[in-house]
């Protein structure tokens, strides 16, 4: 299959052997143009003894650790033909990933991108509520995961109103107004997880206690980034659900998983508290001890795979994080392929020693 | 008070101690009080059982042996302590500080030692035994002794580093530039450990006709898995010589790997961060990975072992091999920052000829396997003693 066969299809309508089949060609075919392109990949693969002739299934693919784009350079194709050169978050001072995208792969990456979420949000723009600051993306020249995600759910927003000023107070006006003129119609809500709870909710219902309300019930949200720092404050999902539907009546709340590496194939989250992986993309759970593959249910290590990366060898890649399969192909909600959940960050693990360093340093 | 700061501990001793410090008679290396009371402090810790390393260092530092070092130096007439010595000790190894200390009391001086920031409980266990001794019987030794703790902190280090004369800073390169933020004084020294690698060598003949090999197994462990193999004792490379290398690598290895499966515990992250390390080289040099069923042992064969390579050294059992066919061809890796061989089945002759004909830049220990950890008062290079000391010259 090419990647516009992939493109041309509904997004969730692969059960597991035609995704097999399927996920096989298209990576093994990334394999070899990425070792035929990038030296350090080629250099890679002849390290590990890897025959790309002799795959039979994509899960025998190597995966390459996130942290390799931010320790190097990875590139498949000339300099000039990079468009874009999309970076991680990181706290100052940490290394970001750096993930070089051309033409092909950043168009790609969006109508992936679009096809998955379509299938959630239904196709057409909306009225949309950024709930973040404007100047989260005012520096186009480096996009950070917060502005890459803005930017890119901001296609699916006709109209869009960012719903924080820069000092991260609620603009209470510009809301309520822009909530006055698309009455009736339905509104994309997309934020950071953390965000959306400090700056929104919490501020919703404190108004809400001065009386002063907002009708979010045709809204529908969808905010990604993490629950570790909701955790930290004792709120899980089901809490985070509730507690957005008494502040302001928003119901249709999803949350998506995905990463600044493979951009295009996020993971949404569906009616059924679940994420989903769609045709472009797949996850398998790693057991950490041989990177063998692990059971439904078995908590393991993320790999990601994608269809889309052209332009940088970031095909099949490994997270640092931990999570497992919930079941495949008969989730409640009708979608082929994987359901998962995210437990999160794997243990920084304090290693041994004499020189005052820790075991990692991500 | 100019010793006592915000966030300063002292869990032996006090600002007081500190403030008279300089005013101290230095002691000559390895004086009598000094020597009774590492004996003491050995007849302490040497019962304890729960931590290996506590015993460890109370069997160094009991008196038979601090004799036998004393023996190794014929100029202790014309020796005093250079006056104060401020030791910055690792945070994440445990009993390196008492080793230290230990060195600095035994050249002569007064010591002021940083502790650990992480709770230890051996650090608990040998400070507890330090201050029973200075509260009792070896009072006069209390002037000389001060432990403390701090976070972070600059005014802090500035202030003990403004007056000692020798300056031990442990912890490795970063430790050291952070440290060296603070002045010394023109004529204060400075000893630093800074990051290192080591490396090992094994007799493949050697080793397939040694009888005990599981104990040669255990010494290896010891020097690797033991801490992560992230000391900077832990050979990283390990270069085989003889006639029978196939051979002996199967079976060293496979003994390897079922202890390690026996003993060892790799958190997922520290999987994650071998499969990175390992394809960090592979992107840039050539190497080849020795197939294996899981990550415990991770082996790569580089096809030059040059000290480019020791640049991608990882830890948690990662490790670089190479076959030989003279011990010069070490030499490559022997640079500046290799510290410690460990080697089993070469004669020892086969290195001083080595050392004589290449004469590396580095190698600052060639000990047996198994050793590598085992504190010695010529450390990294340095002879500690000397170092600490000072020698009065012009007197016949």
């Amino acid at each position: 299959m090419t990647f516009d066969d992939f493109l041309n299809m509904p997004p969730f309508s692969m059960d597991k052997a035609e995704k097999e089949r399927a996920l096989t060609g298209r990576l093994a075919e990334l394999t070899k143009l990425h070792r035929a392109n990038c030296p350090e990949y080629a250099r890679m693969l002849e390290t590990v003894g890897f025959d790309p002739d002799g795959v039979t299934s994509y899960r025998d693919l190597p995966f390459l650790p996130v942290r390799l784009f931010k320790d190097m350079e990875l590139r498949s194709v000339p300099k000039e033909d990079v468009v874009k050169t999309m970076t991680s978050s990181g706290t100052t001072g940490q290394a970001v990933s750096k993930i070089y995208l051309d033409r092909t792969t950043s168009a790609n990456q969006q109508k992936t991108m679009v096809k998955i979420v379509s299938d959630f949000t239904g196709s057409g723009r909306m009225p949309m509520i950024i709930i973040d600051c404007p100047g989260v993306v005012k520096d186009r020249a480096m996009f950070s995961a917060r502005g890459a995600g803005i930017l890119g759910f901001s296609i699916f927003g006709a109209k869009k109103i960012y719903a924080l000023d820069d000092d991260m107070k609620l603009d209470v006006e510009g809301v309520k107004a822009f909530l006055e003129v698309y009455r009736g119609q339905k509104i994309l809500l997309f934020g950071f997880t953390f965000m959306v709870w400090q700056h929104f909710y919490k501020e919703l219902a404190r108004l809400k206690e001065e009386g002063i309300t907002f009708d979010l019930s045709n809204g529908i949200l969808i905010h990604g980034g993490g629950w570790k720092k909701l955790i930290s404050e004792a709120v899980s999902r089901d809490e985070f659900h509730r507690r957005m539907e008494e502040a302001c009546g928003l119901k249709d709340i999803h949350d998506y998983y995905g990463m600044v590496e493979q951009t295009g194939c996020i993971y949404m989250e569906c009616e059924c508290g679940h994420l989903h992986a769609s045709n472009f993309s797949d996850v398998i759970i790693r057991r950490p001890a041989n990177f063998s593959e692990a059971d439904i249910g078995e908590t393991g290590i993320i790999q990601v795979v994608s269809t889309i990366p052209e332009s940088y060898p970031g095909h099949s890649l490994l997270t640092e994080d931990e999570g497992s399969i919930l079941g495949e192909d008969d989730c409640p909600c009708g979608r082929k392929g994987k359901y998962f959940k995210i437990n999160g960050r794997l243990k920084n693990a304090e290693i041994r020693g004499c020189s005052d360093t820790y075991a990692v340093q991500f | 008070m100019p010793f006592s700061f915000n966030g300063l501990q002292y869990v032996v001793g006090a600002p007081e101690n500190v403030e008279g410090m300089k005013a101290l008679k230095p002691l000559r290396p390895f004086d009598d009080a000094v020597i009774a009371f590492l004996n003491d402090l050995s007849g302490e810790l040497r019962k304890v059982r729960e931590y290996p390393d506590v015993a460890t260092f109370g069997f160094w530092c009991r008196k038979a042996a601090l004799l036998q070092e004393k023996a190794k130096y014929d100029d202790i007439a014309e020796r005093f302590g250079k006056g104060v010595v401020f030791h910055s000790t690792p945070s994440n190894v445990p009993v390196n500080f008492a080793f230290s200390f230990a060195a600095g009391l035994l050249a002569g001086n007064a010591n002021v030692v940083r502790l650990p920031g992480k709770p230890f409980e051996q650090v608990d266990i040998i400070s507890a035994a330090v201050r029973k001794l200075l509260d009792g019987q070896h009072a006069n030794l209390a002037p000389y002794i001060a432990f403390v703790k701090f976070p972070p902190s600059k005014e802090i280090t500035d202030a003990f580093s403004a007056i000692c004369s020798v300056r031990v800073i442990w912890g490795g390169d970063r430790t050291v530039a952070e440290l060296r933020q603070s002045p010394i004084p023109a004529r204060t020294t400075e000893i630093t450990f800074a990051d290192r690698h080591s490396i090992a060598v094994i007799d493949a003949d050697a080793y397939l006709a040694a009888e005990r090999k599981d104990t040669i197994i255990q010494n290896f462990w010891n020097d690797t898995y033991y801490t992560d193999q992230n000391a900077c004792t832990s050979p990283r490379i390990i270069f085989w010589t003889g006639e029978k290398k196939a051979e002996a690598k199967e079976d060293f290895w496979s003994r390897v790997h079922e202890l390690v499966k026996q003993k060892y515990t790799l958190a997922p992250v520290q999987s994650v961060g071998k499969l990175t390390a390992l394809y960090s080289v592979a992107a840039v040099r050539k190497v080849s990975l020795v197939k294996s069923e899981d990550m415990l042992v991770t082996r790569l064969i580089p096809e030059t072992a040059d000290a480019g390579l020791m640049d991608y050294k990882y830890n948690s059992g990662f490790f670089f091999e190479k076959d030989i066919d003279r011990l010069a061809e070490i030499a490559g890796v022997c640079d500046l920052r290799c510290q410690t061989l460990t080697y089993y089945g070469v004669p020892e002759t086969d290195f001083r000829t080595f050392l004589e004909e290449t004469r590396p830049a580095g190698i600052d220990r060639i000990v047996p396997m198994g050793k590598s950890m085992d504190f010695a008062l010529v450390w990294d290079g340095y002879d500690l003693i000397r170092q600490m000391s000072r020698r009065i010259g012009g007197l016949s």
